[in-house]
């Protein structure tokens, strides 16, 4: 079980008010993830569940009890911090037997519950160094499994793969999804990188300034974005925005075009415009295309092998089923 | 700093200071050690021939020898247990954030700079004085008789000051290594269920073992070598004659040069066991 209801819930500190009245539910069983830019108050949203930080006011309920002032760890859930917060002192062991011993567990079903999260998370042959010897990534799979052993109702990730290089946040990623998929526990998971956001969530919650913007599947949120801020955050490379009399054509104030939805071509096409940078990653090529009359730059993404150069003028055809379009307020219309 | 010639200069301009402080090192310990081989009385004849070790014996041999190095090491001993114990304790009240943070922190470092003689006539006169002291009043304000403390409670009364004055130092130390404990890992440890002091003994005091270890050495060091406390206070009496006290009186109040000069050999063989002693640890605890 994990359902974690939050109601009417705020936050301020001091005068400045960090999360306004917000509600929430977040099922059981499911991988939650808050995305937003920084400062937008995911992490303190985080906090606020697993009781690190005060309510200032609303209600949080955990599997239908009232948590709202409980202490952390009568909480029942477990969290993985951003900096791993190993214990240096103590072995790998140590570390992840340490909440098992503090709630007083008998030394055999400790042993028992290592062994099998060291044995789920490959770090069987590490316990018994200490944590100053082991690499980020193995790190990281002990905070995870100092988390796993006390069985938690719900876990909490606070942006646990930021500290990672590129290829070990991919693995890593992957290692939380299957994770995820095996344990079948609520996970509610920080990030400001849409791409983590994207791969991993069953449900994404983006914030901004402490609102929710949009709260919904990956593939919803991509193919109907709620307003402006959601359509530019979710997705990558962003939406292409256009205004003015082109928007105007299609009744709106702003469109909005996926790069992936533009059509490119050297010969014909509905707008034209220069080719400036261009990013080749093999599968993909993307074209960041000037003075079309239409916005400063607009992204367009075509095959690996389309291999217009600087300089060059193109030809872009935007697909008109999936122009988003959006009114004065931000808002998208439908 | 990887050249030769970077090198070299580096050597070069490093010589001066080095060869002054080995100087000032090196000369008063040779005289020392010249001098515990003769029997040399400056107001009795002075230079009287080579002893051998007739000095280091009769050191040894005298009567006063053992109780000092056990009077030395109590109150080493017991400067130490109170200042790390208090001193973390303190550390941790330090830390918590509260108002006039600033004030209250520079008032407790500055015992610290109030120089040993001064703080040991200040207690000794207006704390410990069995007439006028603030503790007598204290004692006839309750209706009790007023303690002696420089010469009933000798030992104590030299501890504390001596405690009085390290303090601040401990605490200070103490307070640097607390202020940077990572709040996740404490974060961490509330979340895995442990409590106030579970959180104390598993994740702050192995923090600080470090820094204890460190300020047991420097105290150590120190402690070995304090003098003006006893000096104000008892001038060694009531129990309360240190090794070095020792030496000060077989040099000073005996005029025997030979003498004082061998017990301070057997100072610098005595702090150097300590010192090896400490290093050993601390080089484990640095290690981790």
């Amino acid at each position: 079980m994990g359902r974690i209801v939050l109601k009417d819930v705020t936050k301020a500190f001091g005068d400045v008010t960090v999360i306004p009245p917000l509600n929430l539910t977040i099922e059981d069983g499911e991988f939650t993830v808050f995305v937003g830019p920084s400062g937008c108050g995911k992490s303190t949203l985080l906090r606020l569940i697993a009781g690190l930080e005060d309510v200032t006011s609303g209600r949080i309920e955990i599997d239908g009890v009232e948590a709202t002032a409980a202490p952390p760890s009568k909480r029942g859930l477990a969290m993985v911090f951003q900096s791993y917060a190993l214990y240096p002192h103590m072995t790998v062991r140590k570390n992840i037997a340490f909440p098992l011993r503090m709630a007083g567990m008998d030394k055999a079903e400790q042993d028992r519950r290592i062994a099998q999260a060291a044995s789920v998370l490959n770090l069987t042959d590490y316990l018994d160094r200490r944590p100053g010897q082991l690499s980020g990534g193995q790190r990281q799979r002990v905070a995870i499994g100092r988390a796993i052993v006390r069985e938690p109702s719900a876990f909490l990730f606070d942006e646990p793969l930021s500290n990672l290089d590129a290829a070990l946040r991919v693995g890593m990623r992957l290692e939380i999804s299957e994770l995820h998929t095996r344990l079948k526990t609520t996970m509610v998971y920080v990030t400001h990188d849409q791409v983590e956001a994207m791969t991993m969530a069953d449900k994404i919650v983006v914030l901004r300034a402490g609102h929710i913007e949009q709260v919904g599947a990956p593939l919803d949120l991509y193919r109907a974005p709620r307003n402006l801020f959601v359509a530019g955050f979710i997705g990558s490379p962003r939406m292409n925005f256009i205004g003015g009399a082109e928007a105007a054509k299609h009744n709106a104030h702003t469109i909005g075009i996926r790069p992936e939805h533009i059509a490119v071509s050297a010969e014909a096409g509905e707008w034209s415009g220069v080719v400036g940078v261009s990013e080749h990653l093999g599968s993909d090529t993307f074209f960041h295309v000037h003075q079309t009359g239409l916005a400063d730059v607009i992204t367009v993404r075509a095959d690996g092998e389309v291999g217009f150069r600087h300089g060059d003028r193109i030809y872009l055809t935007p697909r008109a089923d999936v122009i988003h379009r959006f009114d004065e307020t931000g808002l998208r219309i439908a | 700093m990887s050249t030769k010639a970077s090198r070299n200069a580096a050597r070069l301009m490093l010589a001066p200071a080095v060869i002054l402080l080995l100087g000032w090192m090196l000369v008063p310990l040779t005289m020392t050690v010249l001098f515990s081989f003769q029997r040399y009385l400056p107001m009795r004849g002075g230079f009287q021939g080579w002893v051998g070790f007739e000095n280091y014996a009769s050191f040894v041999t005298s009567s006063a020898f053992w109780p000092s190095v056990v009077t030395t090491l109590v109150i080493v001993g017991s400067v130490l247990v109170i200042t790390v114990v208090l001193g973390v304790v303190l550390a941790i009240l330090l830390d918590q954030p509260m108002w006039g943070q600033g004030i209250v922190r520079i008032l407790v470092i500055a015992p610290f700079f109030v120089m040993p003689t001064v703080s040991a006539l200040v207690w000794k006169n207006m704390f410990m004085d069995p007439v006028n002291g603030l503790f007598s009043h204290l004692s006839r304000f309750f209706g009790a008789e007023p303690v002696l403390w420089l010469s009933e409670a000798s030992m104590p009364s030299i501890i504390l000051i001596v405690s009085w004055q390290w303090l601040p130092f401990a605490t200070l130390i103490l307070l640097t290594a607390i202020q940077s404990l990572d709040s996740e890992q404490q974060e961490a440890a509330e979340m895995d269920g442990a409590g106030p002091f579970s959180r104390f003994f598993f994740i702050t005091l192995p923090h600080l073992s470090r820094a204890i270890t460190i300020v047991i050495l420097i105290q150590t060091i120190f402690l070995l070598a304090i003098f003006a406390e006893i000096f104000v206070t008892t001038q060694g009496a009531f129990g309360t004659r240190t090794l070095t006290y020792l030496i000060y009186q077989r040099v000073l109040e005996s005029q025997n040069v030979g003498l004082g000069s061998a017990g301070g050999v057997y100072a610098i063989i005595l702090a150097n066991i300590v010192a090896l002693f400490l290093m050993r640890i601390v080089g484990k605890n640095l290690d981790r």
